[in-house]
């Protein structure tokens, strides 16, 4: 089962290839992988997204917690969370296509951010399924390149 | 006052004593300071020898043990000393130098990322990137590595911030306070294994390393004489119980002590005390004991669980667990009725002794019993890796806690003469007995001149049987004795490389030549060094086949000529 974790870390030189280097000699897997500071500068936050058993999450947990650089970490994966992805594709859109794709861009509320002589670039934030459901839907026009970040999560209010 | 001063006076506030060392370019500086202190530098002649003098000195005392090397080759000669370290959590500071701020990067001349190097082998390593930072990561170091479970922290110092000066006033907070404290579920936990220790019939302690650092020692031997639970210890655990208690059934393990074994393969509730659950005890961990209730208790909450389920994990100090479970068990006047339990392990004792024959050629065994005959149980007792290794942790009973130094995790061969060294700076006076087998002897020889130049009181016994023993009975026993690469076709005279070194030495070839030998080496004040002849086709034995269960020991039963397995 995939897990979110939110891991909050100082933010020192090299705390990235610390945290990624924890999971590489441990034998974890990370399947995507997001990090930027939070409101206080000092202080980053790591959002992975990791694949494992129970047994698993806790000893990836557990290890995180041990790291000196590491402030604390949460299991998020069973909260309800507002995540999101950004996605970035470059189709191809000739002119015969291209209001076909518009159309797609429409209906998945996503945007036109650049427009070339043949080809479009498409920008889209939303979930794993979200941006899984565009990817797929622009295939068949022809993606010619293709870059997404990793999840960002947040826990919701409550309410 | 300048960093490398700044340094010095750190290591003299916080008590140390000795620094083991191996000076280089970019921490002359440090050293100029460094030699005009009060602080005791040991100069070995590698800096591998440093980092495991500073390891064995950290053994025999509990407090750190500090070492110094230069940049890049310097460096990167610590990582086993290191990783070794680590494995057994020893408390230790490395310092490093670092080329200079402005050549980071670059490939510089002696350049190496030491600090990504050892991140996976320390609690933690640290770059001093800026001056003012130094003395708050000295500090941070320093808790790091005796806080907790103890282990191994660098600190890479570019060679300007040596030099530069350090401003007390504009030191910055250090900010790794902000982790959460992990909350203490103690009081909880102990109710469940009070309810499962007081249901047991076959109860069972295991305790590891984590007693003697933890220095939990007092409160065990408390436990076990109160409740009159049989013990088992881990090889980091020995001396955690004096062996000659009544109570205490030796080591357990793929080497282990056959009794000791059968009662971890048949107690029906485990309580493991600072041990980590070593695949050399659990064999595979998915068969290991699993109609048995495991009680794990250790400081370190990733240790829970990581190999082993356990059904009741307790985060806690030993020392004040078993303190509290103690008191609680005589408030609920709870006693255990252990006679039929006690009777089985008593059995098994008499039945499944060790054995070995003193004749016709000289047996590494003799050599351990008789060394431990002379020198007592109080004596330090230093290993190297491999076959000796484990006939020391099956025939010298130690008495005493940080009595006994191994390389238990890590496996290190060469660590035993540097160590011994260390051990012997650690606690001055003491005789200190180190055994250890051709093969590793001559990963760290050169560091006879260490042990010479200062006439250290460490009596060396060469399990010499011209090979590479531990991986010799594996071939013999696992690989249809293809001797691939492990005999020694070539061997120096040892008498004469000690005697090279200003060292007493001699050799024995006679099993009617051991006793005597030993009490010689004894008798002869500084260093000794007694090349033994042994019996190069010796097996340890028990041995549990890579993979087995603790009860799926092959040996030799009850004077049997042929190896079978157990029962």
């Amino acid at each position: 089962m995939k897990h979110t974790l939110a891991v909050l870390v100082e933010n020192n030189p090299g705390v990235l290839s610390h945290v990624a280097g924890l999971f590489a000699r441990r034998g974890y897997n990370i399947e995507s992988l997001a990090v930027g500071h939070t409101d206080d500068p000092s202080v980053s936050r790591i959002t992975l997204v990791v694949e494992g058993d129970e047994q698993v999450i806790e000893q990836v947990s557990k290890q995180l917690n041990k790291q000196v650089e590491v402030i604390k970490v949460n299991d998020i994966t069973n909260e309800e969370t507002v995540d999101r992805q950004l996605l970035l594709l470059r189709v191809a859109a000739d002119t015969a296509i291209r209001q076909d794709i518009l159309q797609l861009v429409e209906i998945f509320r996503c945007r036109i951010v650049d427009i070339g002589r043949r080809s479009l670039i498409v920008e889209a934030t939303g979930d794993e399924e979200k941006i899984e459901a565009i990817i797929k839907s622009m295939q068949p026009f022809g993606i010619q390149e293709l870059v997404r970040t990793g999840k960002v999560a947040m826990v919701r209010s409550p309410k | 006052m300048n960093g490398a001063e700044y340094l010095v006076k750190f290591f003299e506030n916080k008590g140390v004593d000795y620094i083991f060392g191996y000076p280089g370019g970019k921490v002359i500086f440090l050293y100029d300071v460094l030699g005009k202190s009060s602080l005791k530098h040991v100069l070995t002649r590698h800096e591998q020898g440093a980092v495991h003098a500073a390891d064995g000195y950290a053994r025999v005392t509990g407090k750190p043990g500090v070492c110094i090397a230069t940049s890049g080759p310097g460096a990167t000669n610590l990582v086993t000393g290191i990783a070794n370290a680590y494995l057994d959590s020893v408390p230790l500071i490395a310092v490093t130098g670092q080329v200079g701020l402005s050549d980071i990067g670059r490939d510089s001349f002696q350049e190496a990322d030491i600090m990504g190097i050892t991140m996976p082998i320390t609690k933690h390593s640290y770059m001093v990137k800026e001056q003012d930072q130094l003395p708050a990561i000295m500090e941070e170091a320093w808790n790091v590595a005796v806080t907790g479970r103890p282990g191994p922290v660098l600190v890479d110092i570019p060679s300007d911030i040596f030099m530069g000066s350090v401003d007390f006033s504009a030191v910055p907070k250090r900010l790794s306070s902000r982790k959460a404290p992990s909350k203490n579920g103690l009081e909880e936990q102990l109710a469940k294994v009070i309810a499962v220790l007081s249901r047991a019939k076959k109860p069972l302690i295991m305790a590891g390393g984590g007693i003697i650092s933890g220095q939990a020692w007092d409160q065990l031997e408390q436990f076990v004489k109160h409740t009159r639970i049989p013990v088992v210890t881990t090889l980091m655990g020995k001396g955690a119980v004096s062996e000659k208690q009544k109570g205490a059934l030796g080591m357990v393990g793929m080497h282990g002590i056959p009794a000791a074994n059968l009662a971890l393969s048949s107690c029906d509730l485990l309580l493991g005390l600072g041990v980590r659950f070593s695949d050399r005890v659990t064999g595979k961990p998915q068969q290991f004991l699993t109609d048995t209730t495991i009680i794990h208790v250790d400081i370190d909450p990733a240790e829970l669980s990581k190999n082993v389920k356990t059904e009741i994990p307790v985060v806690s100090d030993a020392g004040k667990f078993l303190t509290e479970l103690l008191k609680k068990l005589k408030q609920d006047k709870i006693v255990f009725k252990l006679d039929e339990w006690w009777a089985e392990l008593q059995e098994w004792q008499k039945k499944y002794g060790l054995v070995y024959e003193k004749e016709p050629c000289v047996k590494p065994q003799h050599i351990i019993e008789e060394a431990a005959r002379a020198a007592g149980e109080k004596a330090i007792v230093v290993t190297d890796v491999g076959q000796h290794q484990m006939f020391t942790a099956q025939y010298y009973p130690i008495g005493g806690v940080r009595n006994f130094v191994t390389s238990g995790g890590l496996g290190t061969m060469g660590f035993g003469l540097p160590a011994a060294i260390g051990a012997s700076f650690g606690r001055p006076g003491e005789t200190v007995l180190l055994f250890t087998g051709d093969g590793s002897f001559q990963m760290n020889v050169q560091e006879l001149a260490t042990l010479s130049q200062h006439n250290l009181p460490v009596k060396i016994f060469i399990m010499n049987n011209s090979c590479l023993g531990m991986v010799r009975q594996w071939q013999e026993l696992f690989y249809d004795k293809h001797y691939a690469q492990t005999i020694f076709n070539y061997n120096p005279d040892f008498v004469s490389l000690a005697g090279a070194y200003g060292i007493k030495a001699f050799k024995i070839t006679q099993p009617n030549e051991v006793t005597p030998a030993i009490a010689q080496a004894l008798r002869i004040p500084g260093p000794v060094l007694v090349d033994c002849v042994v019996d190069q086709e010796e097996n340890v034995l028990p041995i549990i086949p890579p993979g087995g269960k603790p009860n799926e020991m092959l040996g030799r039963w009850r004077g049997e000529t042929h190896i079978s397995r157990i029962g």
